[in-house]
């Protein structure tokens, strides 16, 4: 596979959310507005191409029996790194006193550690490839996983807010619902089915 | 490279070595962001002192009052100027929708209410947040009213004056039971 290749496929053909339908739980949960889902994403982003360099450089060494205990530790310790980061530098609350960003995100950024996409990228493609393509792998892979929390997190603010990365387009509340967890189910749902159809459309290309 | 075996002595020293490494790791992280951290909440406080409170002169954080009012012991950052009481900011919470509600509410010497500032909260994003500034108007009806006269409770409840968030009652009740905490430390207190 070319390295452009290994790229791209996280966005569309094999993207987390939109195909393989790994790390819902944190899709779900904060893509409640289209900056929130951005953050989330470069979080994860950050964690998944460590990590992955981390894991495909000593998976040689490691025993398969213990492998995964083994991965969880490198992750976890990742994930801690990006909290305590998080925690120092993107904390200021804003002039009117808006909530930081890591405010916004709360308890799922230490629940990066349980999102399936940065074990089942360590597991299936790390432990068996080379760095170089491990660290595209997760960048891609992490990417397309900003892109998709970025993308229901537009739709959900602009039907739900009015509003979109904070610029309020409607006066007024838009559809409640939309920012509530039934809603995140909804469009995630409808943003599956255009997905599919874009695929299909360009494998049939 | 052949892959190592899974015998118990390669097992052991492998998870040794990977956790040994990833608290070192860990270790060094954390002192290193260790201050970065602690300024950011100090500058969060502090910043919510500046917004709550009429200009000072003193150091609240120094001139710290605890005041117990129930079960709770609230945190009270006196104003100051010229030896003057400028006005006070309470620190107070109630349990929300989703997570305690962390406020500092800004009293005027007469105990009028002059401005809210939101702490800590983890109500829903799009309707419970709304207790924020940012998102809603609604906690401006609080500002320049006095809790002597104005009921602290949701109109829906039948004994208060808050005009609450559509769909977000208990973030609503749960601000108002802040703000009568508040309120009540500020009297208790003795605080003019």
């Amino acid at each position: 596979m070319s390295n452009l290749k290994n790229f791209t496929k996280g966005f569309i053909r094999e993207n987390p959310v939109f195909v393989l339908f790994l790390g819902l739980c944190p899709t779900l949960g904060t893509s409640n507005s289209a900056i929130n889902g951005l953050s989330m994403g470069l979080a994860t982003t950050f964690v998944l191409v460590l990590s992955n360099l981390v894991i495909s450089s000593v998976s040689k060494l490691i025993p398969d029996k213990v492998r995964i205990p083994a991965y969880i530790v490198v992750i976890a310790s990742f994930v801690t790194v990006v909290d305590f980061l998080m925690k120092a530098y993107l904390n200021t609350p804003g002039k009117n006193f808006e909530p930081s960003i890591y405010d916004q995100l709360g308890i799922f950024i230490p629940l990066i550690v349980v999102n399936c996409i940065v074990l089942g990228r360590a597991e299936a493609f790390a432990s068996k490839n080379s760095v170089t393509s491990s660290m595209i792998d997760g960048l891609g892979m992490g990417l397309g996983f900003a892109f998709a929390l970025f993308l229901l997190g537009s739709v959900r603010e602009l039907l739900g807010n009015g509003s979109l990365l904070g610029f309020k387009f409607i006066k007024g509340d838009g559809m409640l619902m939309f920012v509530s967890p039934p809603g995140a189910f909804l469009a995630l749902g409808f943003l599956i089915m255009l997905m599919r159809q874009l695929n299909e459309r360009l494998v049939k290309n | 490279m052949a892959k190592r075996e899974s015998n118990f002595m390669n097992m052991f020293v492998t998870l040794s070595l990977v956790t040994l490494v990833s608290s070192a790791a860990l270790g060094f992280i954390y002192e290193l962001t260790k201050k970065p951290i602690d300024d950011a909440l100090m500058f969060k406080k502090t910043l919510a002192v500046q917004i709550v409170l009429p200009s000072f002169d003193n150091d609240p954080f120094e001139d710290l009052i605890r005041v117990p009012v129930g079960k709770d012991t609230l945190n009270v950052y006196p104003g100051r100027m010229n030896g003057e009481t400028t006005g006070v900011a309470v620190e107070t919470s109630s349990p929300g929708y989703g997570g305690d509600i962390r406020l500092l509410v800004g009293f005027l010497p007469d105990s009028t209410i002059r401005e809210v500032a939101v702490l800590e909260h983890k109500e829903t994003a799009g309707l419970g947040d709304k207790i924020l500034k940012s998102k809603s108007d609604f906690p401006v009806q609080f500002e320049g009213k006095n809790p002597e006269n104005f009921r602290l409770a949701v109109i829906k409840d039948g004994n208060g004056d808050v005009d609450a968030i559509t769909a977000s009652t208990i973030s609503s009740r749960a601000y108002c039971l802040a703000l009568q905490k508040a309120y009540d430390a500020f009297k208790k207190g003795n605080l003019k």
